[in-house]
C-alpha cells in the first residue's frame, strides 16, 4: 500500500506543484500588463473549453502533441533523450504529403489514409534511426545527434519544397488527391470551422498501442529494463544496442505520425515550418504525462490549452504569455519532480526508521 | 571579392559564435550541457538594446546585455545545481523561456509584435570604410580574444584545473576539498556573461532588437564546442569555419553554385559526422549532464 501511495505521490504531487508555480508567474506577468489575472484566465478557459470552436482546436493541437509527446515519453523510458521530434514531424507530414499528392483519386479513400499514415510514420522512423544507429553504434550523445539533425531534416524539406515541388508563389506543395482525414465538424457540426479531425482518434489509439507496447510485451519490458538499467538489461540477456535502435525508430515513427493532423486532416498539403515548436512541446508533455501514455493524453489537453488559450486571451494580454507559462510549466515539473522524490523518500526512510525504532522499544 | 573583405566579414559574422561557443565551453567543461546558449544569447540581445535604447550608449547595452544573461543563468543553475534537475530539460525550456519572455517584454517596453526602435551601437561616429569601422566596437575584440582566454584560463589557472576536474570526475575533486557546486555556479556565469555578450553584438551591430534574432546560432555555437572537442582553439577553428562558409555562400548568393540551404546544413552535418567518430572521435566531460 505504502508504494502505491508513493507512486500516486509522485504521480501527481510534482505535476500540481508545477501548475501552482506557472499560475503564480502567470499572475504576476498579467499584473504588469496592467489586466486583472482572473478577467485573463477566465477569458482563457472561456475561449478554450468554453466553446465549440475552441474545444475543437484545443482537440486539433493536443492531436499532434500526443504524437510528439508520445515520441519522447518511448525513448525516455529506454533513458534516451529524443530531441528530434520537430524534425521527424516535419519529415513526417512531408511524406504524407507527397504520398497524398501522388495516390490517384480512385484510390479508395480508407486505403489511400493507411498508405499515407504508413508514409509518415517510416519518414519519422528514418530520421529517427540517424540517431538510434549512431548511438548504439558509436555511442554518440542521441541529444546532440537528434537537435542537429533537426536543422539538417529542416533545412533539406525547405530545399525540396523551394527547389522541387512548391506551388509558385507559397511555400507549400501542390494539395493531396487522396488520403485526407476528414474534420469532426463534417459529423458535429458545431465544431464549424476548427481543425479538429478524425486523426485525433489515431493519436490516442497510438497512445493505447504505446502502454500496451511499454507495459505487456516483451519488447516494452525490455525498454524499460535499458532505461532503467542498461548493465543489468545487458547481463540479463537484452541486446541493449538494438534496443536502443529499435525504440529511436519507433520514437521517430510516433513524431512523424503527428504530421498527418495538419497535413491530411487540416490543410490538405505540406507547408514550410508546418511543426512550429510542438515536437519540441512534445518534450514538456511527456514530461508532466510522466512518461506515460495515459498521462500525455492528459498533458497534450493541458498544453494543446495553453496554446489556443493565448489566442484568446490576446486582445488583453500578449499571446506570448502562455509559451511563457508552458516553458515555466517545463521547468517547474523537471526541479519539482527530483525533489518531490528526494522528499518522499527521506519521508519513508524516516518513518522507516522511526517504526524500527519502536518495535526495538517494544521488543 | 577581396580576400580582405573576405576576411573581414568572416570575422563580423564569427564573433557571436566566438563568444557563445566560449560560453559553451566553460559551461561543458565544469559539467552542465549547453543546451541554452540560444536562450543566453536571445536575453543578451534584448538586454542590450533595452540598455542602448534607455542609455543612450552601447556600453549601457552591454550591461543590460550581462543583466538578462545573469537572470537567465541564474534560472539554470537554481534548476540544474540547486534542484539538480535534468539539464537537457532545462535547456530546452530556457530556450523558450527566453523566445516567449522576450516577446512579452517586447509587447510591454516596446509595444511591437516585431522589433525594437534604433537604438544606439559602437562604431555609430567612425566615418569610412563601414567594415573597419566595426573594429571599433569592443564586443568584436572581446569576441576575438574570448577563446584563447578561456584556453589559458582552463590549462593555465588552478581555477581552470578545478574546473577541469569537476566537469571529469566531480567525486574525485569534491574529495581533494574542491567545492563542486560553486565552481559549477562560477563556470555557468562566465558562461551566461559570454554567451549573452554574443547576443548583444548581434542586437548592437543591427541597432535594433527583432524578435528571435539569434535564429539558431547558440546552436550552431554548441556544434562548433563539440566539433572543436570542447578544446578552445580547436572551438576557434570551427567557429572561423562555420562563419566562413556562411560568408562563402553570402557572397556566391547571385552564382547559385549550392543551394543556401545546403550550406546552413555544414555545421551540423560536420558536427555529426565528428561524434559518429569518422573523423578523429570527440569526447565530451567525462560527467557532463550527470546531475547526481
Amino acid at each position: 500500500m505504502k508504494s502505491s501511495l508513493y507512486k500516486l505521490a509522485s504521480a501527481f504531487l510534482a505535476p500540481l506543484v508545477a501548475l501552482a508555480i506557472a499560475a503564480v508567474v502567470g499572475d504576476l506577468l498579467i499584473l504588469s500588463f496592467g489586466q486583472a489575472p482572473a478577467t485573463v484566465f477566465r477569458l482563457l478557459v472561456e475561449g478554450t473549453w468554453g466553446n465549440p470552436y475552441g474545444l475543437g482546436q484545443v482537440l486539433y493541437k493536443a492531436t499532434t502533441l500526443t504524437c510528439t509527446g508520445l515520441a519522447f515519453a518511448l525513448a525516455g523510458r529506454a533513458g534516451l533523450f529524443n530531441v528530434g521530434a520537430e524534425g521527424q514531424l516535419a519529415m513526417g507530414g512531408f511524406a504524407a504529403g507527397i504520398v497524398g499528392m501522388l495516390l490517384p483519386s480512385s484510390v479508395p479513400a480508407v486505403i489511400a489514409t493507411l498508405l499515407c499514415l504508413v508514409a509518415a510514420m517510416s519518414a519519422g522512423a528514418a530520421v529517427g534511426a540517424v540517431p538510434g544507429a549512431l548511438r548504439a553504434k558509436f555511442g554518440a550523445s542521441e541529444v546532440i545527434v537528434t537537435i542537429m539533425l533537426n536543422f539538417v531534416v529542416l533545412a533539406l524539406l525547405n530545399w525540396l519544397v523551394a527547389a522541387k515541388i512548391h506551388v509558385p508563389e507559397t511555400l507549400h506543395t501542390p494539395p493531396i488527391v487522396a488520403g485526407g482525414v476528414p474534420r469532426i465538424a463534417d459529423a458535429f457540426p458545431a465544431f464549424h470551422g476548427s481543425a479538429a479531425n478524425w486523426t485525433l482518434i489515431i493519436a490516442v489509439v497510438a497512445a493505447l498501442v504505446s502502454a500496451w507496447y511499454l507495459f505487456r510485451t516483451r519488447a516494452g519490458y525490455e525498454l524499460r529494463a535499458v532505461g532503467l538499467q542498461p548493465d543489468a538489461a545487458e547481463y540479463g540477456g537484452v541486446r541493449v544496442s538494438r534496443v536502443l535502435f529499435t525504440t529511436m525508430c519507433l520514437s521517430g515513427a510516433l513524431a512523424g505520425l503527428g504530421g498527418m493532423n495538419f497535413v491530411l486532416g487540416y490543410k490538405g498539403y505540406y507547408e514550410e515550418g508546418f511543426a512550429g515548436g510542438a515536437g519540441f512541446l512534445g518534450i514538456a508533455v511527456a514530461l508532466v504525462g510522466r512518461n506515460h501514455p495515459l498521462g500525455i493524453l492528459l498533458a497534450a489537453l493541458l498544453f494543446a490549452t495553453l496554446s489556443q488559450g493565448g489566442l484568446a486571451v490576446n486582445a488583453l494580454v500578449p499571446k506570448q504569455l502562455t509559451d511563457i507559462l508552458t516553458a515555466v510549466v517545463i521547468l517547474a515539473v523537471a526541479t519539482a519532480v527530483p525533489e518531490v522524490q528526494r522528499q518522499l523518500r527521506a519521508a519513508a526512510s524516516s518513518a522507516a526508521s522511526s517504526l524500527a525504532g519502536a518495535m526495538r522499544r517494544e521488543g | 571579392m577581396s580576400a580582405l573583405s573576405f576576411l573581414l566579414q568572416t570575422i563580423r559574422i564569427a564573433i557571436p559564435y566566438l563568444l557563445a561557443a566560449a560560453g559553451g565551453v566553460m559551461s561543458e567543461r565544469v559539467g552542465i550541457i549547453a543546451l541554452g546558449l540560444e536562450g543566453l544569447m536571445l536575453s543578451g540581445a534584448f538586454g542590450a538594446a533595452l540598455g542602448s535604447y534607455y542609455g543612450g550608449s552601447p556600453w549601457l547595452g552591454l550591461l543590460g546585455a550581462l543583466a538578462a544573461g545573469l537572470i537567465v543563468t541564474s534560472v539554470l543553475a537554481v534548476a540544474t545545481l540547486r534542484f539538480r534537475a535534468n539539464q537537457v530539460v532545462v535547456g530546452v525550456a530556457l530556450n523558450l523561456l527566453v523566445v516567449g519572455c522576450t516577446r512579452f517584454f517586447l509587447r510591454l517596453v516596446f509595444d511591437s509584435a516585431s522589433n525594437s526602435p534604433r537604438v544606439p551601437g559602437f562604431g555609430d561616429d567612425v566615418s569610412g570604410n563601414a567594415m573597419l569601422a566595426s573594429f571599433a566596437n569592443p564586443v568584436v575584440w572581446i569576441g576575438l580574444f574570448a577563446l584563447p582566454a578561456l584556453g589559458w584560463l582552463l590549462y593555465k589557472t588552478p581555477f581552470g584545473l578545478r574546473a577541469r576536474a569537476v566537469g571529469e570526475k566531480p567525486e574525485a575533486a569534491a574529495t581533494l576539498g574542491v567545492a563542486v557546486v560553486p565552481l559549477r555556479l562560477k563556470g555557468l556565469v562566465i558562461a551566461g556573461s559570454l554567451a549573452s555578450l554574443g547576443g548583444a553584438y548581434l542586437a548592437l551591430d543591427q541597432h535594433q532588437f527583432t524578435d528571435s534574432m539569434t535564429s539558431g546560432r547558440g546552436f550552431i555555437a554548441l556544434a562548433a564546442v563539440i566539433f572543436g572537442r570542447w578544446e578552445p582553439m580547436r572551438v576557434a577553428v570551427a567557429c572561423l569555419l562555420f562563419a566562413g562558409a556562411e560568408t562563402l555562400q553570402i557572397q556566391l548568393q547571385g552564382a547559385q553554385l549550392i543551394p543556401s540551404q545546403f550550406v546552413e546544413m555544414i555545421p551540423y552535418v560536420l558536427t555529426i559526422v565528428a561524434l559518429a567518430g569518422v573523423v578523429g572521435r570527440s569526447t565530451a566531460p567525462a560527467a557532463l549532464g550527470k546531475s547526481e
